[in-house]
């Protein structure tokens, strides 16, 4: 029972040694620090359910949740007694020392909170909280709740809407050929920046045509380009290359990076997703038809629910969401809650970063620990994602616990099925098996029992028979699953569709599936508008999300999309960081640029290929690659683009180059992927390996995109991880990279193809040079490079007299074939002026 | 300040023939702070200075991929020999009964330590074995806790150990790779187990193996060890040499036309690397100059030890070369059944292999500053499960670690009485993290990467450093 004495004995001791019972006032960072890291989350997560001014029933009279009551105690005396263990009854409790008073009671702390403890007391009981009990429980609850002021969380600048602003006047007038390089003018003189000269004509037609294509440009096309004298030379050659089919292939990729796009299951159990093609041919598309970028969005998000002319444009629509089910699952978690909470998670992830540039997913266990996104949103978009159901097929077997149904979009649908049909007979012996392994499967569970009645020891040899064979009878559903009854190819996708009773979900603590608390509404990220939108009361609310990304009051979706398209063009974002315009983001370098590019692309109906037009016909684009000193000294990052970068070409460039210059390349799109005609499960990925390892020459689009199985190429050359979403690609120099293209075998291959060409071409030895450089650098050789061209063919002759007596067909022609390979291993093939 | 740019060609030329400037222009630091800081060579792999004192130079992991039992091997659990059979009241789905060890446990060295004669020969090395008994790790799921084993992170992508100690330090021989993976599974996160995420490429793991999918490899051997293209099929070395020498003319007519392009002057060097790489890489593979009784030490030529053994010479001789970090995946210790029968098999198979190599590094001197790490990404109940198996325990496991600054025979942290939750002095993988770390003379809160804005670091904001185990 408390006394008044014993309280003022505490007191007294207090004052008595206040040299070691810490002061608020006079704390210092470690003591804060201790007490903030430490003490204050054990004492709010175990002890304030029943020690706290806001406790439902305080037990024991004993408030712990400011300092002054901590040190008065409770019915049984002073909680804490600064350095001094031993009269400290928080200690007795938490060890658990006395039966009537093990706290807290459901489960020990462990032994390293109670060395904190003790720690603590022993340091004087350091505690930054306030001592009147009314502003300690308020902090104490606003500690708790860590409440995010979401209308202060708008100030940030990416908040805050796009301004249009009047193009900027500059000193030098004559060197702005459009808006834009009024922008970037502007910056460069504010700071004393002079931007170099012009690009070379041979240099811009082979930076623009790669930019957008990913292809070289035919040696004709560069030559009239050369003759081309007029003005609008440069814009012939632009307008000719986003209407080329080659562009949607190009940025389509770039988008596909972005979106993740990977044709396998991912991280634990690597099951191939036959059908995850579809979303990618409809990205390609997309980006030809200059789809404005709010109906992409949209379409991804909701293409299932939103008008459609007709089945054919309701089909595409719906391969559109394939974007929500294409992303990494772990297929072999057990519990289907978890599992469904796996999958929105990404769901979230994927879409918050890709469309709004945000982390989202990082306020699944607790409020965002650096943007004003409070846990609650998090979950207000995870109802909408668990009110849809994802389809992406996969067969059942050992360790996928949770395959699902495709979506059949009709013959009517008038899409490709992406492979070949079978005969009635075949898919009948397909049926036949399907039986036949049902029955075996059944006499080997009766096995099973059997055995296990008989506690024999074959028991266990009969339940591994059944997994195999359980996953042999998969594989064998999936592959019938793919034909209608005549053995027609179905048209099969991935995507996804409204549940029939969405849900609100509730906020899981410490995003713990098997700890729910309240629910909240279907909703969006509060921070986004100024004001948050109405929450979803009907349907899942994927229809509404779509609305709320590109709603022209989004402050974010446009300018996160206008960043990437120039990061694409420049090699550099305006905001570098591409996926995370939150306040741990990178700034905007040129702030009124990024403005002006967002306000301009919602003017103009959210056209990319204007966009990218404007942009590539701005001077800014058509600088040298070149260096200048002052300027570096200056902005030595070129965040300002005085300079255009040394781009590295993307890994597919690189091939596909490859392929385009040894004449080699199959430019016409195949139908569906390598991995939808290798098949479903296991077998599937066995059969693709096999597949895979022939040599290809169709666009490296179109190469299979296994998750953690990239073909060696892409893999070396940086392609972007397909588990995650990817707006800036790494750029790396290294070895095996030269050993690849020193060495490898498909290189050799492509080298003797380019010399073929290369030797056919001509009759005499100079003018085969000159081609071969042409065709691998759009240019003639310079003298040097004559010389260094000639003493490589007579050095190689040397080599191979004095390797004479070995086996070497055709001397000559691997000669030829050396030096072609040579010029695909230098630095000018991989990269840009 | 006086702002440093080529004043000459001869001068560029000169500075990139010396190996400034890879980095200049990249985004972990500028041109002008390259050159302010040292004269030392810009080179991303070039060694680094450690943040404090280094007791391992490098690091041999021994990857146990599935998660070996604990109390069958190095946690010494007598009430569990006394109580086998005893209702043990943990499990999933029902009663469970305790599973006394089928081995028999002994002390070894002068130290005492209790080791199971399922490792008899690792056993002789006891007073260097440094055994963590409390390991604990978040999820008893094996892709999860392998890649949070390699990356800090089940949820997210992260580098992994030997990136993040690569980055850190850089390597010594640049004519290889600082960071080499052996054999690693294709499963259980893959490529993220060696992977740099958002770290530079230049740091991710070469993977080096049979470079077989499937069984075979996750069999762990069966083929050569080999590194992809490293063996040009048509041209001789001098042929090649030719062909190098007008690709570098190439790429030197190229700097001198667009002046100062650190791209052009990375692919000069990193395919010079390429060319050495393709003489030493297959010398550092080959084993055939290994004497007779090397090789028996690692139990190569017998059947059952043969694959690990090699494996492990191999891995001797990278860090000998001067290759930072190398890591070896071996097996399948995922013993649900038969673990009588299985476990001793998968044991008889390392167990010849690590005292080979343990011997073998002593007597070259190596073990001093090269850490040994031994260990799954979990461990496996005290109770049965199906009888004759154990189920997934990550509660509480046990690591070994041995040479490079560890102190040698001691149990460090302990288990409850029957080995199945750590109960006394716990590391987590986080603290493990950053112990291995330190080790290594870096440290876990210093050894960080911005990417998107945030500091990332391999232990996220965790991590203790178990000082209590350096010597």
């Amino acid at each position: 029972m408390i006394s008044r004495t014993s309280f003022l004995t505490v007191l007294a001791a207090m004052i008595a040694s206040s040299g070691r019972a810490a002061d608020a006032e006079k704390l210092t960072d470690e003591q804060t620090n201790f007490f903030e890291k430490k003490i204050r989350p054990v004492l709010v997560d175990k002890c304030y359910e029943c020690h706290s001014s806001t406790a439902k029933k305080v037990k024991g009279g004993l408030l712990l949740d400011n300092k002054e009551a901590t040190l008065r105690g409770g019915d049984n005396g002073p909680a804490v007694v600064p350095g001094k263990l031993d009269e400290s009854l928080i200690i007795r409790a938490i060890k658990w020392a006395d039966k009537d008073m093990e706290m807290p009671p459901k489960k020990k702390l462990s032994a390293d909170v109670i060395a904190d403890f003790e720690q603590w007391i022993k340091m004087g009981a350091p505690d930054p909280r306030g001592g009147s009990v009314e502003g300690a429980s308020a902090a104490a609850a606003a500690w708790k709740r860590k409440e995010i002021d979401i209308a202060k969380g708008r100030e940030h600048w990416a908040f805050q809407l796009p301004a249009k602003r009047p193009a900027p006047t500059v000193r030098n007038e004559a060197w702005p050929k459009t808006d834009i390089d009024r922008f970037v003018l502007a910056k460069l003189e504010e700071k004393n920046i002079q931007p170099v000269g012009d690009a070379q004509k041979r240099d811009l037609i082979r930076r623009a045509t790669f930019d957008l294509t990913g292809l070289p440009p035919s040696p004709d096309v560069i030559e009239a380009f050369l003759k081309d004298n007029s003005p609008q030379a440069f814009q012939r050659v632009v307008d000719n290359l986003l209407a080329s089919p080659a562009f949607g292939e190009n940025w389509g990729r770039h988008w596909l990076d972005v979106a993740r796009f990977g044709e396998s299951a991912g991280k634990d159990v690597n099951l191939p997703y036959p059908f995850a093609w579809r979303y990618r041919d409809w990205v390609i598309e997309a980006m030809n038809l200059d789809m404005p970028y709010n109906e992409f969005v949209k379409e991804q998000i909701a293409g299932d629910l939103l008008p459609f002319r007709d089945v054919q444009d309701q089909s595409k629509k719906i391969v559109a969401t394939g974007f929500l089910a294409i992303g990494t699952k772990p297929h072999n978690e057990r519990n289907p809650r978890q599992f469904a909470l796996e999958v929105a998670d990404e769901q979230i992830d994927a879409m918050s970063q890709a469309f709004l540039g945000l982390t989202v997913a990082c306020a699944r266990c607790h409020d965002h620990k650096f943007d004003p996104i409070p846990q609650k949103d998090y979950y207000s978009l995870a109802g909408i994602f668990l009110s849809s159901e994802t389809l992406y097929g996969t067969t059942r077997q050992v360790q996928n616990n949770h395959p699902s149904d495709l979506i059949d979009l009709g013959k009517e649908s008038g899409l490709p099925a992406g492979f070949e049909g079978i005969s009635v007979a075949e898919r009948a012996k397909l049926a036949q098996e399907k039986e036949k392994m049902s029955e075996q499967i059944a006499g080997t569970f009766r096995e099973a029992m059997t055995a296990r009645q008989g506690g024999g020891n074959d028991k266990n040899a009969a339940g591994l028979r059944i997994l195999f064979e359980r996953t042999k009878l998969g594989e064998i559903e999936g592959s019938l699953n793919r034909y209608d009854a005549q053995g027609n190819p179905r048209i099969l996708a991935m995507g996804v569709y409204d549940r029939k009773y969405p849900t609100n979900s509730p906020i899981y603590t410490r995003g713990d599936s098997t700890q729910p608390g309240e629910s909240v509404p279907r909703g969006f990220v509060q921070v986004v508008f100024s004001k948050a939108p109405e929450p979803v009361t009907r349907g899942s609310g994927r229809y509404e999300l779509a609305q709320w990304l590109t709603s022209e009051q989004n402050p974010l979706t446009a300018r996160v999309m206008v960043n990437r398209v120039w990061r694409w063009l420049f090699g550099r974002g305006i905001v570098s960081s591409m996926d995370n315009f939150g306040t741990t983001g990178e700034k905007p370098a040129n702030p009124e640029l990024l403005d002006h590019l967002a306000t301009s692309f919602m003017a103009n109906g959210w056209s990319v290929k204007k966009l990218v037009r404007e942009i590539m016909l701005s001077h800014t684009y058509q600088l040298a690659a070149q260096n200048n000193q002052a300027s570096f000294v200056a902005d030595p990052e070129n965040t300002l683009n005085w300079r255009m970068k040394n781009k590295p070409l993307s890994a597919e460039s690189i091939r596909d180059a490859m392929l385009s210059v040894s004449g080699k390349l199959d430019a016409y799109p195949p139908a569906g992927s390598m991995v939808c005609r290798a098949g479903e499960g296991r077998e599937g990925l066995i059969k693709l390996f096999n597949m895979a390892s022939q040599p290809s020459y169709i666009r490296s689009t179109y190469l299979p995109v296994v998750r953690d199985q990239l073909p060696e190429v892409l893999s070396l050359f940086d392609f972007a991880d397909p588990s995650m979403v990817t707006g800036d690609r790494e750029n790396t120099n290294v070895p095996s990279q030269g050993l690849y293209v020193l060495n490898n075998a498909n290189v050799l291959g492509l080298s003797d193809a380019f010399a073929r060409r290369v030797y056919d071409s001509a009759k005499d030895g100079p003018t085969r040079m000159t081609n071969a450089y042409l065709l691998a650098f759009g240019r003639p050789p310079t003298q040097k490079e004559l010389l260094a061209s000639r003493s490589f063919f007579s050095n190689y002759q040397q080599d191979a007299d004095k390797a004479r007596g070995k086996k070497g067909p055709d001397v000559s022609m691997y000669a030829w074939s050396a030096f072609c390979q040579a010029l695909m291993a230098s630095a000018e093939f991989r990269y840009l002026n | 300040m006086n702002t440093p740019f080529y004043s000459s060609r001869r001068h560029f030329l000169q500075s990139t023939s010396s190996g400034f400037g890879y980095l200049a222009f990249s985004a972990l630091s500028t041109w002008a702070a390259e050159q302010a800081s040292t004269t030392a060579p810009a080179s991303p792999l070039a060694p680094k200075a450690p943040h404090f004192a280094q007791r391992a130079k490098r690091v041999i992991f021994l990857c146990m991929k599935g998660a070996p039992s604990h109390v069958d091997t190095f946690d010494y659990k007598p009430r569990l020999i006394k109580d086998n059979g005893k209702d043990s009241g943990q499990g999933r789905g029902g009663p469970a009964t305790l599973l006394a060890p089928g081995w028999k446990y002994s002390q070894h060295g002068r130290s005492g330590m209790w080791i199971s004669e399922l490792f008899a020969e690792t056993a002789k090395h006891a007073d260097d074995l440094c055994v963590i008994n409390s390991m604990q790790t978040d999820l008893p799921a094996h892709p999860q806790a392998f890649v949070q084993m390699h990356t800090g992170s089940a949820q997210f992508i992260r580098p992994s150990l030997g990136a993040w100690a690569l980055y850190g330090l850089g390597t010594t021989n640049q004519n290889l790779p600082g960071f080499i993976t052996m054999d690693p599974p294709p499963n259980n996160g893959g490529a993220r187990n060696y992977g740099s995420a958002f770290l530079p490429a230049i740091y991710q793991g070469t993977k080096i193996g049979n470079g077989l999918p499937g069984l075979a490899a996750r069999r762990g051997g069966g083929g050569e060890t080999t590194i992809s293209n490293i063996k040009n099929p048509r041209y001789t070395p001098e042929t090649q040499r030719t062909q190098l020498n007008f690709i570098q003319e190439l790429n030197r007519e190229k700097m001198e036309r667009d002046g100062a392009t650190p791209a052009v002057e990375g692919v000069i060097e990193s395919y010079e690397l390429a060319f050495r790489m393709q003489n030493i890489a297959p010398q550092v593979l080959d084993l055939s100059k290994e004497t007779e009784a090397t090789k028996k030490l690692y139990g190569i030529g017998d059947q059952t030890t043969d694959a690990f053994g090699k494996q492990c010479l191999h891995a001797r001789r990278m860090i000998e070369a001067g290759v930072r970090f190398v890591e070896v995946a071996q097996g399948n210790w995922d013993h649900h059944r038969n673990l009588h029968a299985d476990l001793e098999k998968s044991c008889n198979m390392v167990d010849k292999p690590i005292a080979g190599l343990l011997t073998d590094l002593k007597a070259r001197g190596l073990l001093k500053d090269t850490l040994v790490i031994w260990g799954g990404e979990f461990g496996r109940t005290p109770h049965a499960q199906f009888g004759d198996g154990r189920d997934h325990n990550n509660k509480g496991f046990s690591m070994w670690m041995a040479g490079g600054g560890v102190r040698g025979g001691i149990n460090f942290g302990s288990t409850d009485d029957y080995g199945y939750e750590a109960v006394d002095n716990k590391v987590h993988i986080h603290d493990w993290h950053a112990t291995v770390l330190a080790l290594m003379g870096l440290d876990h809160e210093r050894l960080t990467f911005r990417y998107a804005g945030r500091d990332f670091r391999l232990t996220d904001i965790h991590g203790r450093i178990v000082k209590e185990i350096f010597a």
